[in-house]
């Protein structure tokens, strides 16, 4: 695989490589200042939001998980210097930049329906019978202007509101449930319970059980993978790790 | 005959038009009936209804207070998609925008004349929707009925496959689509258009002074005892006047005036009940159209055994 | 019923409030009673179009304890009667915008009942919520 020659990412690995090995801050060549919760520090450049504020000495017990933009625990709400936009972001994904203010929001409160899917009818009106405050909202967008995901989380409460499941379910698959929508709603609507219930009742109501999927179940049950199963479990480490290495791959 | 208060829209050409059309949450869910068969009245007389894409609830009802913008919004971003429309060629020079939903009708109009009379106000929404192209305050928002009529009655009875013989409807207009009067599309007190295009499908066409009485609208979520009360006056006086069932053009009407029967019922045991229909489900009856699209399986009171009486549908399977 | 007020700058205020909520002038209203005549709703309201309309041209914030404005379905009959051409319905919104902006709904979602609100048009519930809710 070629390696990625492109200078601005030559300039993380190095400033990365600082933070993470614990070399000099000597040997940091490019720094910022940022705002954290209205405290200035001066951090190593090209660092994540995340790592920047380790870098500064906070250290995460909350607000933090996968540090792949997957989870949704790391929301942050920022404001860039010189201007009155009001941004958002994964820490773990967003680059630190100078003059920046920040703020971890690592929970937004929200309950969640308690309700069983195969007792409900697939209409809209189960997703206002559970939460009843998507009616209310104003489709000002602000919603969608706060996803990290850059989903339309307009587009998909709307969806919801009159029943369309399958463009809810498309339209809010990639949603990680961070939070950041709900808390900025003027409706007080929490997007992502909606999305959620309206995801289930089209997986289960929807869309009907695919072919492979019934077949491969078959086949568990009837015992064909049990032989092999067997086999494994009883493998010693080095022997799993040889299968692992010389497996089937897919071709690259 | 009044004079609408509103210009008439310009006449559509003979051959096939597509416009722009909003159905709002309501009529894709409790009132998929009204959709089905005004879609299939429209084209049977070649106008194709285009939904307008990524349209959103217009919010009803219109936000009276004077400082809010932001509940106007949501209509300000339909009118963006009509021009998107426009833009993408899915329609070509076709600024108008034509809704079923009375309420719909009300809200997007009011918010269309207040951002068009208001410069300042415009701006803002634009600003605020600054992910979308500016709103350059041409869309023209019309109601089916009033499309309708600029077609002309004379061609809509020459499309009549059925005239709706011996059927005595009263039409009910309720308030959305006449008050206030700047964005009525007839005469607040005495309206008659719903009354000429029932005359045009061959029903015989009752008038009673409660056509135009409010029927409780959004009472119905905390207040239906009030809602119940409104909707046994319309019904009973239509009754008295001779009505076999009423006509409406807005989907909570609909709702109040014919699933609230069951409340009307209890509270007044004497009270017959009486089918509601959309006035579009006539035009289909009327049209021949086809069961498919009449979806008489969402009206509460079934409206088929009367229809069956006067011969406009058939005995089984319908 | 005859009753003496004094007038005082808080009433003023609060007439200037709902003005200009409003948009209306509502000194103009004569207290003809078209409005209350013609409201549909008017045989379940404590206080009639008129009434409300007196109170708020008095500046009297009594007017806001009324459950009047709450039962009014915003039809407009009255805002097309009048013949000062006065929007009532837009009076009746002010107030209510008054009591909405503190905060204070006037229905609450969770106490509908989960069988009416699986049957009613989102209509309904859209009008509701915007008209009762701040």
């Amino acid at each position: 695989m070629e390696e990625n020659k492109s200078p601005i990412m030559e300039r993380i690995a190095e400033a990365n490589k600082a933070a993470t090995t614990g070399i000099d801050a000597k040997d940091i060549k490019n720094w910022i200042k940022i705002y954290i919760m209205g405290k200035a520090y001066t951090v190593p450049a090209d660092l994540t939001i995340l790592t920047a504020m380790e870098y500064a000495g906070y250290k995460f017990v909350r607000g933090v998980g996968c540090r792949q933009g997957f989870c949704g625990a790391c929301a942050t709400v920022f404001r860039k210097k010189g201007d009155y936009k009001l941004l958002t972001g994964m820490a773990c994904q967003t680059r630190a930049e100078d003059g920046m203010y920040l703020v971890q929001i690592p929970f937004s409160p929200a309950e969640k329906a308690e309700y069983d899917l195969t007792k409900e009818p697939y209409e809209a009106s189960v997703l206002i019978k559970y939460y009843p405050e998507v009616v209310r909202c104003v489709s000002c967008n602000t919603c969608t202007k706060a996803c990290p995901q850059d989903l339309e989380v307009m587009d998909y409460v709307q969806a919801a509101i009159r029943g369309a499941f399958d463009s809810l379910s498309e339209t809010s698959f990639d949603c990680i449930q961070c939070g950041l929508c709900a808390i900025r709603c003027p409706a007080e609507i929490v997007q992502y319970n909606v999305a959620q219930l309206g995801r289930r009742m089209y997986g289960r109501y929807g869309q009907g059980v695919p072919d492979h999927l019934r077949k491969r179940v078959k086949e568990i049950t009837e015992g064909k993978f049990n032989e092999d199963m067997d086999k494994i479990i009883k493998c010693s480490i080095e022997e799993l790790r040889k299968i692992y290495t010389e497996r089937e791959k897919e071709p690259e | 005959m009044t004079q609408t208060k509103t210009d008439t829209p310009k006449p559509t050409p003979t051959n096939t038009s597509k416009i722009p059309y909003y159905p709002g949450c309501t009529l894709k869910t409790t009132a998929k009936n009204f959709e089905s068969s005004a879609i299939a009245a429209a084209r049977a007389l070649g106008i194709e209804l285009m939904e307008i894409p990524r349209w959103n609830c217009c919010g009803t009802v219109f936000s009276l207070a004077d400082d809010d913008l932001i509940h106007h919004v949501a209509s300000v971003r339909n009118f963006v998609r009509v021009q998107e429309m426009n833009d993408y060629g899915l329609v070509k020079n076709e600024n108008r925008l034509v809704t079923l939903c009375a309420m719909c009708f009300n809200t997007l109009k009011s918010t269309n004349l207040r951002v068009k009379n208001n410069a300042e106000d415009l701006k803002k929404i634009n600003d605020l929707m600054y992910r979308e192209e500016d709103y350059q305050g041409k869309v023209e928002v019309l109601h089916f009925l009033e499309l309708l009529k600029s077609i002309g009655f004379d061609k809509i009875t020459s499309r009549v496959k059925k005239p709706l013989k011996g059927l005595k409807i009263a039409p009910y207009y309720g308030c959305m689509i006449l008050r206030p009067q700047e964005v009525g599309i007839d005469d607040p007190e005495d309206p008659t258009i719903q009354r000429d295009l029932l005359v045009a499908l061959g029903a015989d066409s009752v008038d009673t002074p409660y056509k135009r009485v409010c029927c409780g609208s959004y009472q119905t979520v905390k207040e239906k005892d009030i809602v119940a009360e409104l909707a046994y006056d319309i019904l009973s006086h239509a009754q008295k006047e001779g009505a076999e069932a009423l006509a409406t053009v807005c989907p909570l009407c609909a709702f109040n005036l014919d699933n609230r029967q069951k409340e009307v019922k209890s509270k007044h045991p004497d009270y017959q009940e009486m089918p509601v229909f959309y006035i579009t489900q006539l035009m289909a009856i009327a049209f021949g159209l086809g069961k498919e699209c009449y979806g008489f399986d969402q009206n509460y009171v079934d409206p088929r055994p009367l229809l069956q009486s006067k011969s406009l549908i058939e005995k089984q399977g319908s | 019923m005859i009753k003496k007020v004094q007038i005082t700058p808080e009433n003023d205020k609060f007439l200037n409030k709902i003005n200009e909520l409003s948009g209306q002038v509502v000194t103009l209203c004569e207290q003809c009673g078209t409005c209350s005549g013609g409201c549909p709703l008017v045989s379940e309201m404590d206080i009639t179009p008129s009434q409300w309309m007196r109170l708020a041209q008095l500046g009297l914030k009594e007017v806001l304890d009324f459950k009047a404005v709450w039962v009014c379905a915003s039809c407009f009959t009255c805002t097309v009667r009048c013949p000062r051409k006065i929007d009532v319905s837009k009076v009746a919104e002010a107030l209510r915008q008054i009591i909405l902006r503190k905060a204070i709904d006037y229905i609450d979602l969770k106490a509908i009942p989960k069988e009416e609100l699986a049957c009613l048009p989102q209509i309904a519930l859209v009008s509701a919520c915007r008209k009762f809710t701040g």
